[in-house]
């Protein structure tokens, strides 16, 4: 059977269920409750300190309109953050590798986005595709090029976080076979790809973290044009 | 039912010790000798139906129809699940001070889970020869 280094990322399924499943519903399962306590354990009240951190901090450029946003953008937020690094342990399964997944999260929050500003107020949605300030001649191409990048956005944040996870998992994998298969033939530049492959797994946790930022943050964005 | 003859010679009587005269919780006073200690824990054991008892305490010959009482309904299993993750959670994450162990307990699990799964998948991988 012909192996490639993508074969990571097809989603292996055990008995008929699928291991994506499983990656999915997980992050529920890692972020209790509060209980109705005054002081709760140590793991709820990090929790707590991180999202409310988070939620203050991407609810500052937004009107009271897009506050509706909040418990949407934060789960996310934290959905994607956790699938992230939990995919960078041994043998998991990422889930935000598929193109299918990002895009499944892209397409409709974009067009939530959109569609709420056109039917909010659509003469200003419709003024954000015409900078100001534009050269008269320019007008007409401006316009085109605005059209032709709004419809981009979606696209563009999905295949971000689908190729930036995927590049960064591959690179991974190549590293490791490299340094496996060196290891008996030279063991000194084994270990210099050792180091490379540590250095590699610390920027994949912070790609981990910043990519799932960049999703949300920039969804937010869009929200605070049109709302 | 036989007698037992006492094969103990130290003769049992609490004393109120200096840690229990100081500390200011509760403790019990438990004998020391062995054998003061199975007749305690034979005083202790009552008959209990087979239905209530916890999987640890059912014997192997009993284990096909202590199965038999055991709920399989939807609702059952959604039961045995949720009571699972309670226990887990009450006893290593909802304490005064909980640590990492609790989270990196259950990750393990995750991450031995995730290879049982994909065993299957990574078995034709030509770069190692055992997975």
């Amino acid at each position: 059977m012909m192996t490639s280094f993508f074969d990571q990322f097809a989603s292996p399924s055990y008995l008929g269920i699928p291991l994506i499943a499983v990656a999915i519903a997980l992050p529920w399962v890692l972020y209790p409750t509060p209980s109705s306590r005054w002081i709760n354990n140590r793991l709820i009240t990090l929790q707590g300190w991180f999202i409310n951190r988070f939620t203050n901090q991407l609810m500052l450029p937004l009107n009271v309109g897009g506050h509706k946003w909040a418990l949407l953008l934060a789960s996310l937020m934290i959905f994607l953050i956790t699938i992230n690094m939990l995919g960078l342990l041994p043998y998991t399964f990422t889930p935000t590798t598929q193109l299918s997944l990002n895009m499944g999260f892209a397409v409709p929050l974009w067009l939530a986005t959109v569609i709420i500003g056109m039917r909010n107020q659509p003469t200003v949605a419709l003024g954000h595709l015409l900078p100001e300030g534009t050269p008269i001649p320019l007008i007409p191409v401006l316009i085109i090029i605005e059209t032709i990048s709004l419809f981009i956005r979606p696209l563009a944040l999905g295949v971000r976080l689908t190729a930036n996870l995927t590049a960064g998992h591959l690179l991974i994998q190549l590293i490791a076979t490299a340094v496996f298969v060196l290891l008996p033939m030279m063991p000194t530049v084994a270990i210099l790809t050792a180091t490379v492959l540590f250095l590699l797994t610390l920027l994949e946790v912070a790609v981990a973290m910043i990519q799932a930022y960049v999703f949300v943050l920039l969804l937010s964005l869009y929200l605070q044009e049109n709302v | 039912m036989q007698r037992t003859r006492s094969i103990c010679h130290v003769i049992y009587k609490p004393r109120p010790t200096l840690c229990s005269l100081t500390s200011l919780h509760f403790t019990p006073s438990v004998p020391r000798c062995s054998h003061h200690l199975e007749v305690r824990s034979k005083m202790a054991d009552k008959p209990v139906a087979l239905a209530q008892k916890k999987l640890m305490d059912v014997k192997l010959g009993q284990l096909p129809s202590w199965l038999g009482t055991r709920d399989f309904t939807p609702n059952g299993l959604l039961g045995s699940v949720r009571g699972g993750y309670e226990r887990y959670y009450n006893k290593y994450i909802n304490v005064r001070k909980g640590g990492i162990g609790g989270v990196a307990m259950f990750l393990a699990g995750y991450i031995a889970l995730s290879y049982l799964w994909e065993y299957d998948h990574i078995k034709h991988d030509r770069w190692r020869k055992y997975h």
